[in-house]
């Protein structure tokens, strides 16, 4: 018994506990680390969604418009029409019957309907798609020209496709700030909930731990992991797709602690009440969804309406996602990007407050 | 190390009957239901004081009325001269251990870091491998909580407990769910800190548990006690030594039963009639007269020494376990 006693106390693991504050935080990250799924989402999930999205959306030579001309398939005429406008650089041409052509321009396979009439011409296509109104454009340019119209001025062409300005340029800070989002609100959510309804935060309410500690320890871990979260998304991208930083290592790092800070604050914001899983679930999507789809990870939130962008621009994602990019693609400082450093500091600090009078230990 | 005694040690030496916990008049209601009913208690140094009840009585709530954990809507408390939001919480739950009923400790985590977090929440308190040694958890030192068996979980928690070196130790129904072997274990090291002078405070609804560890009782239903005092006292109320339990082919009528020689009291549940009795010798025999005489037939019969439980079915009509 001696022996074995002697024997565990030689075990990895020390005895001595240090500050409270220090061993809350270790937990965080031990069980953090011994949770493979969690893991997996945090550090796997985004490289790899960067690689699918940057593979999808890579710069190849632009597609070709498909066009209809809308004849009998017999008519010798319109066969030589498509032939002629698919010799073009930008569009395909297929002739169709009138319903086949109604048909897939309906769907989307085609952009514009062309329609012979005698020597002059018919188009057919709606004009709130803005691959139509080119198409019409393109298609107008190659039939004027076989007419006989010739240019009057002569056009040079620069045709810009550097890193820096390309679709995986602006992706990535976008997915860096949703997976900031993400971990931050999962991460602090589940864990605080499943901690409740399994009774544990009464039981340290029962112990004279300070109640910031234990808060604090969420932030502490989160700052941890945020350094690697962020490493992984940026090396992957400069590795894979030629991403660069811009802005300066510094201000970056400024930004990524204050993102994270902000969304532990949300994610403690979301965890103060509910006592189920489920609950803290359905609260969770209902704050991240309007997220994910306004706040401009995937696309610009230039495109919403001009009325929703004062509540756009007021999303703590929007906010992170603006930073990131002025910071990574544009190489602007933090001076300059005042309004929505603001947006962050002022959803950390609300949350927070919140958070802490409303929490509850059991 | 200190050379001083702790205060519960030296009460026990000084004046066995110093008062560690007290409260009176605790009320606590819930939307649907009055948990806790105008309840007073009094707890020594140095004593392990059982709370004993059916599920629903209230016991848990008012455990943790003590523990400060909930807020109770009339009533005072005073623990070890203190009182909850008297100033100072964290100098009081310094002095107190906690096992609540329900809680799940974290499963990713081991044994000794487990134990490690508690002991870094307390200024003063065990080294941890002495308090992993206590409950006998060296072979698990480094296991994850998540592998350990029911009772090797329910003792990590009692370690969470100890590991302040506490006073006063609250144990909310330890050995629930655990098999035999593990309630022995379990029992051994509440009388191990009793022996060092620990004041406890434990509920239960295990009558064994309660007449085994503690030194007096406190019966609860409904909210309120209903009983008080030691194990040997309650039973010896009741008037009687031994219960004898049977059931029979046809319903006997309950008059002559309970005029039989030596019979004090009769309760039937279901289909069985529970008889205490004063001396067996005496009632037994009648008590077979009787049946016969009421042209029955015995279909089981069995006698045991008088319980706490029987003291609880006597003053409730009710069996402890299925209220």
């Amino acid at each position: 018994m001696i022996a074995e006693a002697k024997e565990t106390r030689a075990g990895e693991v020390k005895s001595q506990p240090l500050h409270p504050l220090f061993e809350l935080t270790a937990m965080r990250i031990r069980e953090f680390l011994r949770e493979k799924e969690a893991v997996f989402w945090v550090f796997i999930f985004p490289v790899l969604m960067t690689f699918a999205l940057g593979i999808a959306f890579r710069n190849t030579a632009p597609d070709k418009t498909p066009i209809a001309i809308e004849a009998s398939a017999t008519d010798s005429r319109a066969s030589d029409l498509a032939g002629m406008l698919s010799q073009s650089q930008e569009v395909t041409a297929t002739v169709m019957s009138p319903d086949e052509a109604t048909r897939a321009l309906r769907s989307g396979k085609i952009s514009i309907v062309v329609k012979p009439q005698n020597d002059d011409f018919e188009y057919r296509y709606d004009p709130t798609r803005p691959e139509s109104r080119a198409a019409r454009l393109l298609v107008d340019d190659v039939l004027q020209r076989g007419k006989g119209r010739t240019d009057v001025a002569h056009v040079a062409e620069q045709k810009v496709t550097e890193p820096g300005a390309r679709y995986v340029d602006f992706l990535v800070p976008g997915l860096i700030g949703m997976n900031m989002m993400g971990s931050g609100l999962w991460g602090l959510g589940f864990t605080i909930v499943i901690a409740r309804s399994r009774k544990l935060l009464k039981r340290f309410a029962a112990t004279p731990m300070r109640r910031s500690h234990y808060l604090l320890s969420f932030m502490l871990s989160r700052l941890v992991f945020l350094a690697l979260e962020v490493a992984a998304v940026v090396i992957f991208a400069t590795l894979a797709f030629g991403f660069t930083v811009r802005g300066s290592w510094l201000s970056l790092g400024f930004i990524t602690v204050l993102g994270g800070f902000t969304f532990s604050g949300v994610g403690l914001l979301v965890a103060a009440r509910p006592t189920t899983i489920e609950g803290v679930s359905g609260l969770m999507n209902f704050i991240m969804l309007p997220m994910w789809l306004l706040s401009g990870t995937f696309f610009s939130s230039e495109r919403f309406p001009q009325v929703l962008q004062p509540f756009i621009k007021a999303l703590p994602l929007t906010a992170l996602n603006d930073v990131l990019r002025a910071l990574m693609n544009e190489g602007a400082s933090l001076s300059s990007n005042w309004i929505p450093i603001s947006v962050l500091l002022a959803w950390c600090l609300i949350s927070f407050v919140v958070a802490l009078k409303i929490f509850k230990w059991q | 190390m200190s050379t001083q005694i702790s205060p519960a040690a030296a009460a026990v030496g000084i004046n066995s009957q110093r008062v560690a916990l007290r409260c009176s008049g605790l009320v606590k209601r819930f939307t649907d239901v009055t948990a806790v009913n105008g309840l007073d208690l009094e707890v020594y140094a140095g004593e392990c004081f059982g709370l004993l009840g059916p599920n629903g009585a209230g016991k848990t709530t008012t455990v943790e009325i003590l523990e400060g954990l909930t807020p109770s809507d009339e009533g005072t408390v005073e623990l070890l001269g203190q009182h909850w939001n008297g100033g100072d919480n964290r100098a009081l739950r310094e002095r107190i251990g906690v096992q609540l009923q329900e809680t799940q400790l974290a499963e990713k985590v081991t044994v000794v870091e487990t134990i490690r977090l508690f002991r870094s929440f307390y200024q003063r308190g065990h080294d941890v491998d002495e308090v992993i040694r206590t409950v006998a958890l060296e072979e698990k030192r480094n296991a994850r909580v998540g592998k350990l068996s029911g009772g090797q979980k329910q003792r990590l928690a009692v370690a969470c407990a100890l590991v302040s070196d506490p006073e006063l130790l609250f144990l909310d129904e330890p050995t629930t769910g655990l098999d035999p072997q593990a309630r022995l274990s379990l029992w051994d090291i509440v009388e191990k800190f009793r022996a060092g002078g620990g004041t406890i405070l434990l509920t239960t609804h295990y009558m064994e548990e309660a007449t085994r560890l503690c030194d007096r009782v406190a019966i609860m239903d409904h909210g309120k006690v209903i009983a008080l005092g030691t194990p040997a006292a309650l039973i010896e109320s009741l008037g009687a030594d031994q219960v004898i339990e049977f059931s029979v082919t046809n319903a006997l009528t309950d008059e002559p039963l309970t005029n039989l020689p030596a019979v004090t009291n009769l309760h039937k549940r279901g289909e069985v009639y529970a008889l205490t009795v004063s001396e067996i010798g005496v009632a037994l025999p009648a008590l077979l007269a009787e049946i016969k005489r009421q042209q029955s037939e015995i279909v089981t019969l069995t006698t045991h020494q008088a319980t706490l439980e029987d003291v609880f079915v006597s003053l409730t009509g009710r069996m402890l376990r299925d209220s």
